[in-house]
């Protein structure tokens, strides 16, 4: 009963495994690519953490606790228009 | 400017910059798989050397662009956030889609596309390359699927109690309209990787490096580049008849027709008046070069067909198939009607918050029947639903004056290659090949304003214009975020060309021949 579960598991973490050496060994041997991956990085860090933080709030989301306090502000802004 | 204003600009920046990157990662992303296709077909290392430079290049490109269109739905959040409400599922649906999908189809078959060499069998790594072409068009699929909802808002029923459009039928949003504007998307990004492999190709022709290399790739680039052009120009055709169907004011903008007429001719070329307004009776161009019937075959394929201009449209003058005269609903009776609605929807407040379900359904029955006019509740003015017709009209021209000459450019390029060496022989030609590859970028973008400026002044088409769908957010903020991505973007463009041909010269000195170049 247990040895074929623990054939799958020993397969699931051999493919596990395959695909972390596949990623890490692609990363290891990138050249122009880690100029690009820190390109990304600082992007996704200025998007995410600096713009989205800082400058971004979904504003009924913050504001609301609510859909129905959603709804109501926003029929209440769409009516004062 | 008012906070409209900048909020306007700022989306408008964003989806530009956007845009740089997102038609050559679809395009290239195609050419790309032929080559590779074709190195498994022939098995030639020439093909393989062939794939892998441009594949780098198609790498530089996805890297910089990924996640720029992010920043298009902070927007919604924060400025347009009445707008992200009243859309509801329907603009949700179709982004949650494309995230989740451009997400695990990217992150896998990208990651085998540049690590799997020599590691996966060939074939698997062609399936991931192809993989990855359609899945950047599958998520444009989604993208366009909103925003073609914009345009022509379809499947859905508005709930006032939510206060947001709900979907009651999903399928409807591949309407017409949908389907069209993801093809031309689609095949116009095409074109310009087209050009864009050519204009490279031609610069290792002005270098003397690497030709042989050069001609093939100006063989697979400038035949992609005319097949996708060719299918743009008939998708385009299909957007116009939708156009015309769905949003006649936009195609009246995009032709500065005021006065339309049977057997209707198109302004080839022409300077609009600036003075020319549709309740006026100054001259509608200053200059105009027209071609006869053409904007009745353009919009309806009927060279006999009635075609509306603004003012038909402002006074509700159509002419129906039989050729009878017959009266549409005006814009002065379609803001009378916006305006009932915006009264239901008033006293299914009030009768909401005094607990009158009589009231409420009352109501909400009045508006339904108005709910189609909404939009124009908000215009006390006919002039206020009318968009810019320069710039529509200007962006429209430029899109398709540009479109013919790249026409001409890849059967020129086809030619150049396959009857002679004259990309070898002839300097000017290697110039004309690389000055002309931003001007594509130029007729991609202009495609874009005539889409997003002949909608004006609406976000969603008849039932919410933009001054109604903004946030209650100071005009300073906006302005602060204008500027910082405004230069995030410029950065990142500037890092993208140089990186682009630090490693275009780079490779430029290999032999690329052989796979041993990389």
């Amino acid at each position: 009963m247990f040895q074929p579960m623990r054939g799958i598991a020993a397969s699931m973490s051999s493919a596990a495994r395959s695909v972390w050496l596949f990623y890490y060994d692609g990363f290891r041997r990138m050249t122009v690519g880690k100029t690009l991956w820190l390109i990304i990085l600082i992007k996704l860090f200025i998007f995410f953490v600096v713009m989205k933080l800082l400058f971004f709030p979904n504003l009924l989301q913050r504001d609301f606790d609510n859909d129905e306090q959603r709804a109501a502000h926003v029929r209440n802004e769409l009516l004062r228009k | 400017m008012t906070v409209v204003d900048w909020s306007r600009w700022q989306f408008a920046l964003t989806a530009i910059y956007h845009w740089l990157f997102v038609p050559l990662t679809l395009g290239l992303s195609v050419i790309v798989a032929v080559m590779e296709s074709l190195y498994l077909k022939t098995k030639s290392e020439k093909w393989l050397a062939a794939t892998k430079f441009w594949m780098t290049l198609f790498g530089i490109n996805f890297a910089i662009g990924v996640a720029t269109g992010i920043i298009l739905e902070f927007e919604f959040g924060t400025n347009w956030s009445n707008y992200s409400w009243f859309v509801g599922d329907i603009f949700g649906a179709p982004l949650a889609i494309e995230g989740l999908l451009a997400f695990f189809m990217e992150a896998t078959f990208v990651a085998v596309m540049f690590f799997g060499w020599g590691k996966v069998s060939p074939g698997f790594h062609l399936a991931a390359t192809w993989l990855t072409a359609i899945g950047a068009s599958i998520s444009a699929l989604w993208i366009l699927v909103a925003n073609a909802w914009m345009q022509n808002p379809v499947g859905m029923e508005f709930d006032p109690a939510q206060m947001r459009n709900v979907m009651d039928n999903f399928w409807a949003l591949f309407s017409g309209t949908a389907i069209f504007k993801f093809l031309h998307s689609v095949f116009s990004g095409w074109a310009l990787a087209g050009v864009f492999v050519v204009g490279v190709s031609a610069w290792f022709f002005y270098k003397k490096r690497n030709t042989a290399f050069a001609t093939r790739s100006i063989k697979v680039g400038a035949w992609i580049g005319l097949i996708g052009l060719l299918l743009t120009m008939y998708t385009g055709d299909g957007s116009a008849v939708e156009v015309t169907k769905t949003q006649p004011m936009k195609l009246a903008a995009m032709e500065g027709l005021y006065n339309g007429s049977k057997s209707q001719a198109i302004c080839a070329v022409g300077i609009v008046n600036p003075d020319k307004r549709w309740d006026n009776d100054e001259k509608p161009y200053l200059l105009d070069i027209s071609i006869p019937y053409g904007l009745s075959i353009l919009a309806k394929h009927d060279p006999n067909a009635y075609v509306q201009g603004i003012t038909d449209i402002v006074k509700g003058i159509d002419v129906n198939e039989k050729g009878d005269t017959i009266n549409t609903v005006g814009y002065a009776e379609r803001i009378k009607l916006g305006k009932l609605s915006h009264e239901a929807l008033r006293r299914y407040d009030l009768a909401r918050t005094s607990r009158d379900e009589a009231g409420m359904r009352e109501a909400e029955k009045e508006l339904r029947e108005y709910y189609p006019y909404f939009g124009y509740g908000y215009f006390d003015s006919v002039d206020e639903a009318i968009p810019p017709v320069g710039v529509t009209f200007y962006s429209f021209r430029v899109m398709v004056g540009l479109g013919t000459y790249f026409l001409l450019y890849f059967l020129v390029a086809l030619l150049a290659v396959y009857k002679g060496d004259w990309f070898a022989r002839h300097r000017w030609m290697q110039w004309v090949a690389m000055l002309s590859v931003p001007f594509m970028w130029v007729c991609s973008e202009a495609g874009w304003v005539v889409a997003e400026v002949g909608r004006q002044p609406w976000t969603v088409q008849d039932l919410l214009p933009t001054k109604a769908a903004i946030s209650e957010i100071s005009s300073s903020s906006v302005i602060t975020t204008f500027w910082m991505f405004a230069g995030i973007f410029t950065v990142l463009l500037v890092a993208e060309v140089s990186i682009m041909l630090r490693q275009i010269s780079k490779k430029s000195y290999l032999n690329l021949e052989t796979d041993n170049a990389h």
